[in-house]
């Protein structure tokens, strides 16, 4: 008598049903379309992709600070922040600049190209726990990009928060991201600041360092009140979120109110590639947003 | 646990009850420079070919479920559209035949970061869920310091477990499906004799380790170390050629890439097992790079194992084979690694 084994087979579903966990949607991917395409300044546009099958489009659901891998078939696949509102079950809107070989073919794409879409993946802003506090949200250059989530969120839930200011910093004017919506913030009772490395003949605004508004931000803040009070949000390079928070740690403000979005090569999102891993800590499992108590405890973050 | 004992003899018989399948067993691969035996896991035929007494293959028995290289998924394009098919890769069940304790373990392991986590991975599950293993017992080798990694038995893992006692084999039966195939060869139930046979030879196999690594408080001391000269000095002679993640029974971290038919009517994307030795690891699009030197990569890959996955799963991600230290070309090993590092900065 021989011993014939069989195979078990997993199936690779086609029905989506939002169960993380469930094997069969390791590799799947909503197909979505890219309905609108804005160019935002040289080098970033701004995509609307819209996932196709309706029902699928309803239940996708994410946090603000969560990201989706994006992938164009044959072209390659790569992490970008979600940066709508959470709230809307439209489009996602994604800010893209054009860095290496995926993005820059993306930037050649046109209206209606059909990409997929996974996710979302990693930890959020706990922008429910911030209620009652007022709010920092601290941006240099492409970091505007994953704190557009967090600001809408807090924009359509304006009478929760305190004080919000938005500090942001970028190279030149022309480097600026979002021109459009500034009004529209500083209508909703936010306090926006601005600044620029760089001017160019048409500046008004302050040049220098963003470091410089943030000191003046929380200098104004009277004492005590302002670590009992803020939350703070930091997305940019790592020099400048680590001047920012240790700028807000002499305040004071417990560093788990204090909140960082991290970049790092990602191939999978989903904790098995191992690229993104900071120290041994997985950047899409255990982030992309991490309080600052952790990153002081991560090796190899700053 | 139910044990067995048969005939060392009836090994062949086992064979054959199995050879209607896929078996993959250990195989001569020739001959090393100092004229030692080469083994690997290969397809294996002929019971003939099956070198069940080897020492350690060159490869571990991952690639069976863990290929070097996999296509995960194929695009054919219609006009501006586009369809994906994805093929998780089990087509056809396997039996690992004469798998080593560490061979077996590396595999549970593996589980739980690849099935036992969220996002299962099932490329990695299809192919395990299909796999019959035979453990067998091994002799330690110079390199080996499994019994400092506690991967030097077998808990789980595997459907039998057979350790040779003279001319006869001692069976642990870990399945339904291997108290089946016992039932065909001339078993018996061990008695007090057989059970101090194998006592004896565990001993006397517990006794002949030459190799070992301290791994006590091991997690605080990477930490403490992070900044040590030490890995500068491994970082020196470190080549980055990631032959040791290649031949690593536990490494298991990717690249993703995918690729366009010269037609354009269809597209594929490609696995390709990588290794954090390797330059441009952690380097992302404009060029920046988070490890751009050698000692970075070198400290990560021990970091991982050594304190990451502890903090996650209580247990290293190294089984001790010793294969990445017998394959370095800089004789980079784990042990001494592992020494220096817990020597502190001053015995550099
Ligand atoms: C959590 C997260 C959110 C991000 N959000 C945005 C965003 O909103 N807007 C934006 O423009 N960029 C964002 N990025 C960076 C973006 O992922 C890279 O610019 C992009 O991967 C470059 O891909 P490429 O194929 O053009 O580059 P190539 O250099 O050709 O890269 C090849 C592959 O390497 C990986 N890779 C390379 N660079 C990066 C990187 N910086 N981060 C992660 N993986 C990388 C990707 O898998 C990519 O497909 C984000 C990165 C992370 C980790
Ligand atoms: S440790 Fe040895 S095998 Fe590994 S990358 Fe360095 S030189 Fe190559
Ligand atoms: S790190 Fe080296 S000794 Fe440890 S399991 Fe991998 S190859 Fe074997
Ligand atoms: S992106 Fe693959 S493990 Fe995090």
């Amino acid at each position: 008598m021989t011993h014939k084994l069989t195979t078990k087979s997993i199936s690779s579903k086609k029905g989506y049903t939002a169960k993380e966990q469930d094997i069969a949607f390791f590799e799947y991917s909503h197909k979505a379309e890219i309905t609108n395409i804005y160019p935002l300044t040289a080098n970033e546009k701004l995509y609307q992709v819209q996932i196709i099958d309706p029902d699928d489009r309803a239940a996708f659901s994410f946090k603000p600070g969560q990201f989706v891998m994006l992938e164009l078939p044959g072209i390659g696949e790569a992490p970008f922040s979600i940066s709508s509102s959470p709230t809307r079950h439209g489009a996602l809107e994604l800010c893209i600049r054009a860095a290496g070989n995926m993005t820059n073919f993306l930037d050649r794409t046109s209206r209606g190209t059909k990409v997929g879409i996974s996710g979302p993946f990693g930890t959020s802003f706990p922008v429910e726990d911030m209620e009652g506090d007022d709010i920092l949200l601290l941006a240099g250059g492409l970091g505007i990009v994953p704190l557009r989530a967090p600001i809408m969120s807090v924009l359509e839930n304006r009478s929760r928060y305190g004080r919000v200011d938005i500090i942001y910093g970028a190279k030149t004017p022309s480097d600026l991201l979002f021109k459009y919506q500034y009004e529209m913030w500083k209508q909703f009772d936010i306090n926006l600041d601005i600044i620029v490395d760089k001017g160019d003949s048409e500046w008004t605004g302050p040049v220098g360092m963003i470091t410089e508004i943030i000191k003046r931000r929380v200098a104004e803040a009277s004492g005590d009140d302002f670590k009992h009070r803020t939350s703070a949000i930091v997305c940019g390079p790592p020099v400048m979120f680590n001047f920012v928070c240790e700028i807000l740690n002499h305040t004071g403000l417990p560093m788990e109110k204090m909140f960082v979005s991290l970049e790092r090569r990602m191939h999978c999102g989903r904790g098995k590639c191992c690229r993104c891993n900071i120290g041994s800590t997985y950047t899409c499992l255990k982030g992309p947003v991490f309080d600052y108590w952790s990153v002081l405890n991560l090796q190899e973050a700053i | 646990m139910i044990f067995k004992m048969f005939p060392a003899a009836e090994l062949e018989d086992l064979f054959a009850l199995l050879a209607v399948n896929r078996i993959i067993g250990p195989i001569s691969k020739g001959l090393n420079k100092d004229g030692h035996e080469l083994f690997d896991f290969d397809h294996v035929t002929d019971f003939s070919h099956l070198k069940i007494a080897y020492t350690q293959t060159i490869h571990s028995a991952k690639k069976f479920c863990l290929p070097h290289h996999e296509e995960t998924s194929t695009f054919t394009f219609t006009g501006d559209d586009w369809q994906k098919e994805v093929d998780f890769g089990a087509h056809q069940p396997l039996v690992l035949f004469g798998l080593h304790p560490c061979d077996i373990n590396s595999l549970n392991k593996l589980d739980k970061v690849l099935m036992d986590s969220i996002y299962p991975n099932p490329f990695y599950g299809a192919k395990r869920q299909n796999m019959l293993i035979i453990g067998h017992s091994c002799t330690p080798q110079p390199a080996c310091f499994c019994q400092s990694m506690g991967t030097d038995t077998v808990l789980a893992g595997c459907d039998l477990f057979l350790t040779l006692l003279g001319d006869d084999y001692f069976a642990e039966v870990h399945s339904s499906r291997a108290y089946h195939l016992l039932e065909q060869l001339d078993c018996w139930e061990p008695g007090a004799k057989d059970h101090a046979r194998f006592r004896a030879s565990i001993e006397k196999r517990s006794d002949s380790f030459t190799n070992t690594v301290d791994t006590s408080d091991l997690t605080k001391i990477l930490d403490m170390e992070f900044a040590s000269q030490v890995w500068q000095q491994w970082g020196e002679r470190c080549l980055s050629c990631g032959t040791c993640a290649q031949v690593c029974p536990t490494c298991y971290c990717y690249g993703i890439e995918e690729k366009v038919d010269m037609d354009l009517s269809r597209a594929v994307k490609n696995k390709q097992l990588y290794s954090c030795n390797l330059i441009d690891f952690a380097e992302v699009a404009g060029g920046h790079n988070f490890r751009p030197e050698s000692h970075t990569r070198l400290k990560y890959r021990y970091y991982h194992k050594h304190r990451g996955f502890v903090e996650a799963f209580e247990e290293a991600l190294c089984t001790g084979c010793g294969r990445c230290g017998t394959s370095c070309l800089a004789g980079i090993t784990v042990p001494e690694v592992i020494a220096s590092v817990r020597g502190g900065s001053h015995d550099a």
